[in-house]
Order: C-alpha cells, then structure tokens, then sequence
C-alpha cells in the first residue's frame, strides 16, 4: 500500500478524528512526540525525538487513583486510561522498546493496569529510518533500521511517497480503515532499494557482553565509568527501555492523588534506606547498575537485552559518556585510554 | 484483567500501641472493613504490605500478625520517615490503606517435619513473630520439630511483644531464648550478643533450617556461627529489605541482582543470596 506525502495531513485529520493522535512535532530544535489535533502540526523531517514516545503508554508523571476521606472513611477512584490511541511515525527501535517494557509490566505475577490497558488501546503505526543517525547502533542489539517488531504498520519513505507495510492484523485492519491504495511494482521497488541504503555505520560488539558482566560484578573496571557521570539521569529519563519510576501522594486537606513518576537509578536516593543505609552508595554502584540491569539483569529476566540502539543516552549526555565505549571497554576492546 | 495492584484496601487503625521504652517503635492494629476485605487479604508468614497513610504515601512493612489470628492485621513500624511518622502520630479510628499482601514467605511446607531456628535481633522480630505464632497454632505445631528462638535487643525495653515473649517462656513447645547485650538490674536472663548465645545455645543443624532476620552486622558474626554448627546455605533463611515504592517488580529500586525483592523475595535462602551480588 502507499500514501503518497501531500495526502498524508489529511489522513492525520482523519485519524485524530477517531484516535488520540500522536506524531512528532517540532520544538525548537528538535522533535518531540506530541498529541495532534490536525495533520498539518506533525512533521517527518527528523532523525528521532528527543525523549523517546514511551510516555504515550507510561506517561513521565501519572494520577493512579485519586481518593477523598470522609467521616465515613475514604472513596478511591482509579483513572485507567483505555481511550483509542494511535502513535505516527513511532521509530522501529522505540516500538522494540515496548515490546521490552510488555514484560515489566506484565510480568510472572503482576499485571500494570494503567501500561497494560493503554497497550492494547494503542496502534503503533513505525516510520523506518532511511538515514540512520551516527549515534544509532540498533543493528547491533537485535534491531534494525526497518525492524517491524512491535508495530502494526511500518512505512518506509520513498520520496515522495510512504510505502505502508501491514504488520499485524491490527494494522490490517487500519490500512483498510484508511482507505490505502495498492503500490505499483516501482514504488515497492523504490522502498526496498530505500531499506537497502539505509546504514547502521556503529557496531558495538555485545558478543560475549552477558557472559563477562556475569562475572565482573566485583571488578576495578566499575572505578572508572562513573567518574565524571554528574548523577543527572538525563540518560535513563531519554532511554525508551527505562521503567523505573516513583509513587508519592499528593494531597490538600481531605482530598489526594497518588501518582506515579519517571524515576530513576542514577539518583542516590533512588536505593536509600529509612535507616539511612544506602545499597548503592555512590556513583560507582549507579552506574554499574545502569549497566548491569540493560545488559545481563533483563537478559536473564527475559531473555533480551534493554536497550535498542536508540543513541539517545550519548546524544544527551551533558559529559559526553558513551555506553558503547562502556560496552567496548568491557569486552576489553582497548578503549581504556579514554 | 486481575485486580488493580496499586489501589490499598481500606483499613481501620484500632489500636496505636507504644511498644518498646524509647517510644521508636509503634505496634499498629488494623481492622478489615468487611469479611470480604479479609477474604481479599489472604497472606502467609513473611510476606509484606504497603501501608498507606492518605495524604502522605505508602511504605512497605512486613505483616507482624500471623493468618492465625483473625480479624485484624498488625504493623510494628519505627518512626523514620513522613509515612512512618504520620502512623505514630495517627489517632485511632483512622481509615488507612493496606497494599498486598506482597513477596513470598517463609516456606512453611518445606519447615514441616524438621526443627526450626529462629534467631532475631531488634526490631527485626516482626515477621518472624508472625511466624512462631503461625507454627505454634495447635493445627500446625504437630506439623514442626523442636522450634529454638534465639531473641536480642540492646536492652529489655527493647524487646518487641513483650507479653508473648513471656507466654512463650512458660511453654514447652519453644525453647525461648532471650538475651540482651549488656547487664541491666531487674534482668535475671541471659545477656550477650546474638552470635555468642547461638553459640552457646548450639542448636543441632540435623534435619533443622535456621531463620535469621536482624542488623546486618548481627547476620555477619553469626552466620559464621550457624556454618560452625554445620548449617549449609541451603538450611538458612533470611528476609531482606530494601527500599520499595511498587511492591510488584516494576518500579526497578529493589532488585539484588537480577531478583527483585519485592516480588521474588522478600524471603530467600543463604544459598540462593550467594548466587546474587552482596548489593543489599
């Protein structure tokens, strides 16, 4: 199927017509995913957003229940959020990064309401990435550039046109919703040829990578990575695979909330007991945690690394750490002097 | 779908009692709202609960009563933060909230037919009371061997349930030891550190599990003591704690390596803590 670039707005208008739509928008310098009311507020001419589209599904700050206390004792109300959303234009690696986050909050014994319902009301419809950015290293975490895993629909840019791929029977459903016309032979020939050129230039090499962080828990090498990390967390906050978050109430007089938000394990009080002890006292075992819970905690848990390849750790890191010179470093690939 | 982990069922405070002499530590009772709330509750020694005070947050707690004891559900909770000190300071008749129950517990199946050790220290007692009560239950006890409690705090004052321990002491079913670190006038039982009574008690370590909760530097200098008796990891069981928000695996703050203690503790064996980082 195909759409060609001008119908593409009025598609949209369509779409947020019936779903709460979700595409990038520029800001400022860079895009970001936002909720769309008309077509023409999306815009495609970017490499990826700044903060990962997870926050569609678990949002950076959300209201659990709210709960009022009377005389007679307290009135709880749950706000799950189960209306029809579609996101736009969601790259391949940030939609791999929910079909990670699916295990966290469905987990062997507990299931998140809020996560699990907004799931399965979304249809994600994955924009492949003609021109990978130098930071991107999704080829070498089991992703690609037009890796389908995830999505519904996957387009990929043929100039002046997308070509659409139907993935799942959701988004079969979707393409024939849309009232999508056949490709001719040329334009499936002109998207092919576009997923060929498309290059992943930065291989990290995790070969290996579980075996030696099974291993290496007590080693020197943890000394050095976090030295002149500042504790910021702007990377776990961009990193669509992180989950980690804080419950807190919020309340005046009678009347509360408890809401959920993005938290994260770079902070010391993150671990910190009421005893003030703390488990992971100082950057080092931040750091090594970040590490370890991307690259052997969660393949031991589910059998896939948490990390997509995304790039947005390095891109907004204010002192320029690199996970792939931690990874390379590990595997002892003689980046040491750096 | 189950349930909505995160929404507390609704508890009443019945009773805010002032349990140890430096008034640190609050024993709190809840009353469940209806039969069905209690049904809903269905928990095991060892599990925990997030106790909700509304306004200011929730804190996870190890369940202190016992399935045993119907009714109600009890919370021995030292004042440390914003929740905990809400509690103290709550009034009793509150409506508050309890989460869960939450984690594993103890393996009281595995327990039956052997003897059981218990060693505590502070006021780390709480789960483990629940335990004891649970196996001294007439039902259960039959179902367990000897059961030795070896019981310390730095002074008498700070013993928790003081009444039980004194029931206990009159029975047969339980060898109670309770000691406390330095002489105190007025205290005519033993005195000492938790390491050297369970050396000097020397439980057998034959067809026995040891369960040990308390400081960690306590859990240091006997472990040696326990492995001197001949107690494998595998015969030794500990409850650990870290700081939870979740309760169910999500919330990513309480993982020892790649275990969450949360949802696959709170209770694991000395062997299976080998196999995980010493980042506890």
């Amino acid at each position: 199927m195909i759409i060609a670039k001008n119908e593409l707005p009025g598609l949209l208008d369509k779409l947020a017509a019936e779903y709460e739509l979700f595409a990038p928008v520029k800001e400022g310098n860079y895009a970001l995913f936002k909720q769309i009311k008309s077509g023409a507020e999306a815009c495609f001419e970017y490499l990826n957003s700044k903060v990962p589209p997870k926050g569609v599904l678990f949002p950076q700050s959300e209201k659990l229940f709210s709960y009022q206390t009377t005389g007679e004792g307290t009135k709880m109300e749950e706000h799950i959020d189960s209306r029809k959303k579609l996101v736009f234009g969601i790259r391949p690696c940030d939609a791999k990064s929910l079909v990670l986050l699916d295990n966290v909050f469905n987990n062997d014994k507990y299931t998140d309401p809020y996560y699990m319902t907004r799931r399965e009301n979304t249809l994600l419809v994955g924009m492949g990435c003609n021109d990978p950015a130098s930071t991107c290293f999704c080829t070498s975490v089991g992703s690609g550039p037009f890796d389908s895993a995830g999505l519904d629909l996957l387009l990929t840019d043929t100039g002046d046109a997308y070509l659409v791929e139907a993935i799942s029977e959701k988004g079969k459903a979707l393409a024939a919703q849309m009232g999508l016309k056949a490709a001719a032979e040329d334009q499936k020939a002109a998207a092919a040829k576009a997923q060929e050129a498309a290059r992943v230039n930065c291989r990290v090499n995790v070969e290996g990578l579980k075996a030696r962080l099974d291993a290496n828990f007590y080693d020197a090498i943890w000394e050095r990575f976090h030295e002149k990390c500042l504790g910021c967390a702007a990377c776990t906050y961009s990193c669509p695979t992180c989950h980690c978050f804080d419950i807190v109430d919020e309340a005046v007089d009678c009347d509360g909330c408890r809401v959920r938000n993005w938290d994260s394990c770079m902070f010391p009080l993150f671990t910190l007991h009421g005893s003030g002890h703390n488990p992971r006292t100082s950057g080092k075992e931040r750091m090594r945690q970040r590490v370890m819970h991307k690259f052997k905690y969660f393949v031991d848990n589910f059998s896939a690394m948490a990390c997509v390849g995304c790039g947005r750790c390095i891109k907004n890191c204010p002192v320029n750490l690199d996970i792939r010179e931690i990874i390379a470093d590990i595997q002892g690939e003689g980046r040491s002097d750096k | 779908m189950q349930k909505n982990p995160y929404l507390p069922l609704p508890v009443k405070l019945v009773k805010n009692f002032t349990e140890t002499e430096d008034k640190l530590i609050h024993t709190f009772t809840f009353q469940y709202l209806s039969q069905e709330d209690e049904k809903s509750f269905p928990y095991m020694p060892g599990q925990f609960a997030e106790l909700c005070v509304f306004g200011k947050g929730e804190a996870p707690f190890g369940i202190a009563s016992s399935p045993t004891e119907p009714g109600f559900l009890k919370f021995s909770v030292a004042k440390v933060g914003v929740v905990s000190t809400a509690l103290h300071l709550m009034e009793e008749g509150t409506i508050c909230g309890v989460r869960g129950p939450l984690g594993n517990y103890y393996p009281v199946d595995q327990l039956k037919g052997k003897n059981v050790v218990i060693i505590g220290g502070g006021f780390a007692f709480t789960t483990l009371r629940s335990l004891i009560t649970y196996m001294l239950e007439p039902k259960h006890r039959g179902d367990f061997g000897k059961i030795t409690c070896i019981y310390g705090a730095r002074n008498p004052g700070l013993l928790l349930y003081k009444e039980e321990l004194d029931d206990w002491d009159k029975r047969d079913d339980i060898n109670l030891v309770c000691t406390i670190d330095r002489p105190v006038d007025g205290w005519n039982k033993r005195v000492g550190f938790v390491p050297a009574v369970t050396k000097e008690v020397a439980p057998s370590s034959e067809n026995s599990v040891a369960i040990i909760c308390g400081p960690p530097v306590m859990i240091k200098f006997t472990m040696p003591e326990l492995e001197a008796l001949g107690f494998r990891p595998e015969q030794i069981i500990m409850s650990l704690e870290n700081r939870m928000k979740c309760g169910i695996g999500m919330c990513g703050r309480c993982n020892v390596g790649n275990k969450y203690v949360c949802k696959d503790g709170p209770v694991f064996t000395k062997a299976e803590l080998n196999l995980l980082p010493n980042e506890y």
